[in-house]
């Protein structure tokens, strides 16, 4: 299809204000009378606040007040996991007790330390395993988990505890724990007897859990005036997150402003208000104070509050049958819940399997063990990611064992359209893997390369690589508004923030492709909920293209439907013999009786009712949306749209090929060459696809080569606070070229074709450069992600792999 | 690789601090550093500092770094604070031409440095440097936050070499992260930007 703006690339509007130091984050705002919050965090593992002592630190000179949990919560912190606000419970290092505020930070740092504040200390765990076992400390005060039901306890016998640990599974009376503790999807013994013949490959792995890291601190300013809470915060979603905010804040949905035109960064765990409940803290601070109050975050504070993926230790075991199909697969993951319960990353993981190669059998079972470590939950790929690195190389194990090329039993292997995956067996929108790898192995060479596969030169050696990356892409049932005054230009309110990919922009284009304007005919309206602004999917699972484009080409299609009714009304003859093109409506027997856009947009203010949002709105639309709707109504001509739930799944998909030349002697390898491919329906921005791919590259290096969390075992202390100690990748560690592509066909459940990618992007590389090391040396599966320098060396010299403590994490070393 | 300025390094930074007379534990020398506070002492408070062309007077704590006194007393809040530590470059400067972290050293130091941020760079009728352009039109940030530093950081390399290799690129902008890993399509900016002139 010939798109106006579909597929092309622009300039979004924020750009500009990102390389000239202009546009703001939220530290970025002062206020006349502001004052400074500093936190008192927990400098022990796990705790209990016996008494605060503010006596001393209140009598200061400069000092404000001070703000507790027994304050934020006068009925009791909420039973349940997840970060507080404050809490008299910490459960990690780190985690926020009290606040103060003072004239400045000094001052304010000066009270703290004046604090007496006094602690019972109790037991504390960072390995699963440790608190698995009978008797084992557990990292909340009433259990090890945290599921649907509540707070609970799980606890395997020594044998299975030391069973796991020495790589092999726990038993099938092993108990398991977690959101989704178990399921099974065809039959595996079935699976396994049919790879009696072909490859079967059982092991076990870990990946390290790891912070996000984000550049920019989540700080945040507030202030209340005319009752009203105006925040300067930061987040992925914006009426998503201030939709939850309002709640945990404790104020009405109409009286929070919440204002963040720009963030810093956010990889999911700035995408829901109960990730960042810290933003709470000044907005409560200054309702008690009565005056402006900013909370500046530093790096350390940011490493706890920010989050951290869940570690896996796992087992695994595949079968392929002679043919190449992956026939089964079994799969037990422990996973590390940190202090704060944390999510579903395992249960991710599976599914991921069984939709991205399309496996006959699979049982997933888990247990989900907390630990006294940072908090946990969604991480670009979420479980997905974690997979895929310790996947890759049994994949080549099985290509080499039977003969196959490492490409073919990909395809072999491969999702496509009419598939289905997951325990609910979820029809997929659409697939295209198999044009994927095809297309990715054309662009790299793949083929011809394969002559230079693990060639020697001196001390150095080549290692191919093959990956893929899967994530669910796209969500339903959100809303759209768009307006358009007398001058014609179309207004598109989007709520859907900007953490940096500039898809509250791509997707507002669906809405000038719509109404076929010009973009310079469009203005998008955001970065502020005073803007009134349609509610939005959490911008997090890869969702927004999919979703969003959604819902702004429905309030569109909303305002041409309407455009054609005024037309018929006024010039005779019915909506349907009218079209749109070149800002008119207009008959589509004789363009030129018609109307310009501003005309119509005028003619629908001066008729009103369901024209300007004051009558006749769809119904389901969310109550934020109903609020925004509601104080536009009357003000321009209206479209506004609630999308309808849809059940498929629509999958976004990468595949990348890499090659590495791996230095024998130090274990360092240098990634010679990359290219990424998604395949994510039809492309809506390709330089924001582009900026999916290689960011999404540079995450995935990180995830099978570097990135780590680390604890004092001693004392539970964090030792990765900092971006040198958790060796986020630099520049020098990425390739000096990235190639992106992307196969761009249309998928049906969506008007312009599109499907997400952000996630999967980190998936594939992280598969590909884990299966290029294990080819260098001679298809050596690690089971590892990172698989470090150290291990490398280790594995060469033919000592035990993880020989240096906390090479990787807690849990191996 | 274009250093960071030589003589300003971590360790002269803190032992200026130290000398000083603030507290050097961590958070302290954080807040220390945010020049909030104001001990008495014989250093002079007033201070003319060159900063994007422009002579500013202004009030200086002893212990305060450069990148406090930008963002904090002269406004220029397009320096970020990332780190606030010396590992991301967020806050990179240029000092004399040369990319600074400005969280690293102390204004006191810079006294009677050229001091450029991003702010300086745009032309009085609102053309962008070729970096900035080079940076809009390769779409090579991604949240924005890293890339007042990037551009610093790629302004001062252009400066003693204008016509780098893609590769020289990616060593002389090596030290300052991006967590987007938008590194690629900086280098596709930088390089534009050559193109530019």
């Amino acid at each position: 299809m010939a798109y106006m703006h579909i597929g092309k690339d622009f300039v979004p509007p924020d750009v500009a204000g990102k390389v000239t130091g202009r546009i703001k984050y939220a530290e970025d705002y002062t206020r006349e009378g502001m004052v400074y919050a500093r936190l008192l965090t927990s400098p022990i593992p796990h705790a209990r606040v016996v008494n605060i002592d503010a006596s001393e630190a209140l009598a200061m000179e400069g000092v404000h007040g001070i703000l507790t949990a027994d304050e934020v919560y006068p009925d009791g912190e909420p039973q349940s996991t997840g970060l507080k606000i404050l809490t008299n419970e910490p459960t990690l290092v780190g985690e926020p007790i009290l606040a103060l505020a003072a004239v400045d930070e000094k001052t304010a740092e000066t009270a703290i330390a004046a604090l007496n504040v006094t602690f019972e200390r109790l037991p504390f765990v960072l390995d699963p395993l440790d608190s698995l076992r009978e008797g084992g400390p557990n990292a909340y005060a009433n259990g090890n988990t945290f599921n649907r039901e509540g707070y609970g306890e799980v606890k395997w016998t020594t044998d299975q505890v030391a069973s796991f640990r020495a790589g092999t599974p726990p038993g099938d009376d092993a108990p398991t724990s977690g959101l989704v503790p178990a399921f099974a999807i065809g039959d595996l013994e079935a699976g396994f007897a049919a790879a009696a013949d072909g490859f079967i490959y059982e092991g076990s792995f870990t990946t390290a859990g790891y912070p996000h890291h984000s550049m920019e601190p989540r700080s945040a300013m507030a202030y209340w005036e005319d009752g009203k809470l105006y925040l300067h915060g930061t987040s992925q979603s914006l009426t998503a997150l201030a939709n939850d905010m309002a709640g945990i804040v404790g104020v009405a949905k109409e009286d929070l402003v919440f204002i963040n035109a720009a963030t810093g960064g956010g990889f999911g765990q700035r995408a829901r208000a109960n990730s960042i409940p810290s933003m709470a803290i000044p907005a409560k601070m200054a309702q008690k104070l009565n005056r402006p109050v900013m909370m500046r975050i530093t790096r350390e504070e940011e490493f706890t509050i920010g989050g951290a993926r869940q570690g896996f230790q796992g087992w695994i075991k595949v079968g392929f049958r002679p043919d190449g199909v992956m026939s089964a697969c079994d799969l037990f993951i422990v996973s590390d819940d940190g202090g704060k319960g944390g999510g579903a990353d395992a249960y991710s993981a599976a599914d991921c399997i069984s939709i991205l190669y399309q496996t006959e059998a699979v049982r997933y079972r888990n247990a989900s063990v907390a630990t006294n470590t940072a908090h946990r939950g969604a991480q670009r790929g979420p479980g997905q990611n974690q997979i895929a690195p310790i996947i890759a190389p049994i994949m080549d194990a099985a290509a080499d064992a039977l003969g196959m090329s490492r490409l073919d039993i990909r395809v072999v292997n491969s999702a496509q359209t009419g598939d289905v995956g997951g325990p609910q067996r979820t029809p997929l929108t659409s697939a295209y893997m198999p044009e994927a790898l095809r297309q990715t192995a054309e662009a790299f060479d793949w083929e011809a390369r394969q002559s230079r596969r693990r060639q020697r030169n001196g001390n150095k050696v080549i290692g191919l690589g093959i990956g893929q990356g899967y994530h669910a892409a796209g969500r339903s049932g959100q809303d759209g508004i768009v307006m358009m005054g007398a001058d014609g230009r179309l207004k598109i309110h989007s709520g859907v923030g900007n953490l940096g990919t500039y898809s509250y922009a791509a997707t507002s284009r669906a809405a000038a492709e719509a109404l076929r304007m010009p973009w310079e005919s469009c203005d998008i309206i955001t970065g502020r909920t005073d803007n009134h602004l349609p509610i939005t999917s959490p911008q997090d699972g890869s969702n927004s293209i999919f979703t969003n484009t959604r819902t702004c080409y429905g309030a569109a299609m909303d305002l041409v439907a309407k455009m054609k009714e005024i037309a018929a009304a006024d010039l005779g003859g019915e909506p349907a013999d009218y079209d749109i093109s070149e800002e008119r409506v207009h008959q589509i027997a004789d363009s030129g009786t018609g109307m310009t856009y501003a005309e119509v947009a005028q003619r629908a203010m001066e008729l009103g009712g369901k024209y300007t949002g004051e009558a006749e709105l769809p119904e389901d639309l969310h109550e934020w949306t109903q609020i925004a709707a509601s104080r536009l109504a009357g003000t321009a001509f209206m479209g506004i749209y609630h999308d309808p739930v849809i059940s498929n799944n629509p999958p976004g998909f990468t595949v990348t090929c890499t090659e590495i030349e791996l230095d024998l002697e130090t274990g360092k390898f240098d990634i010679l060459d990359m290219v990424s491919v998604g395949e994510c329906g039809t492309v809506v921005h390709p330089q924001g696809l582009k900026n999916q791919l290689v960011g999404g590259a540079v995450w995935g290096i990180g995830l099978s080569a570097l990135e780590r969390h680390l604890y004092d075992p001693q004392n539970g202390l964090p030792a990765s606070t900092g971006y040198w100690q958790s060796k986020v990748p630099t520049y020098l560690d990425t390739p000096v070229k990235i190639d992106a592509g992307w196969v761009d066909l249309p998928d049906p459940e969506n008007p312009v074709g599109a499907r997400g990618i952000g996630e999967p992007s980190q998936g594939s590389v992280s598969a590909a450069l884990t299966a290029a090391i294990s080819d260098a040396l001679d298809g050596h599966i690690f089971g590892a992600a990172p698989i470090t320098t150290d291990m490398i060396i280790n594995h060469i010299a033919g000592t035990r792999e993880d020989a240096v403590a906390l090479a990787q994490n807690n849990f191996r070393g | 690789m274009q250093p960071v300025n030589p003589q300003l390094t971590r360790r002269r930074f803190i032992k200026g601090v130290i000398a000083s007379g603030a507290v050097a534990g961590t958070t302290s020398l954080w807040y220390a550093a945010s020049g909030q506070s104001r001990p008495a002492g014989a250093v002079e408070r007033m201070l003319r500092l060159n900063v994007n062309g422009q002579e500013r007077t202004v009030d200086v704590a002893p212990q305060e770094t450069l990148a406090s006194t930008l963002r904090y007393k002269l406004g220029l809040t397009g320096t970020k604070l990332g780190c606030n530590r010396g590992e991301c470059g967020a806050c990179t400067v240029l000092v004399d031409d040369i990319p600074t972290y400005a969280c690293s050293v102390l204004t006191h130091s810079m006294k009677d440095g050229r001091i450029e941020t991003v702010e300086g760079l745009e032309a009085p009728d609102g053309t962008l440097h070729p970096v900035q352009q080079g940076f809009v039109e390769a779409l090579s940030p991604q949240c924005g936050y890293c890339t007042p530093g990037q551009v610093m950081a790629a302004v001062g390399l252009l400066r003693v070499n204008p016509n780098p290799t893609r590769e020289q690129v990616r060593e002389g902008l090596a030290g300052n992260l991006c967590r987007c890993g938008s590194y690629d399509s900086y280098l596709d900016g930088v390089m534009r930007a050559v193109e530019l002139g």
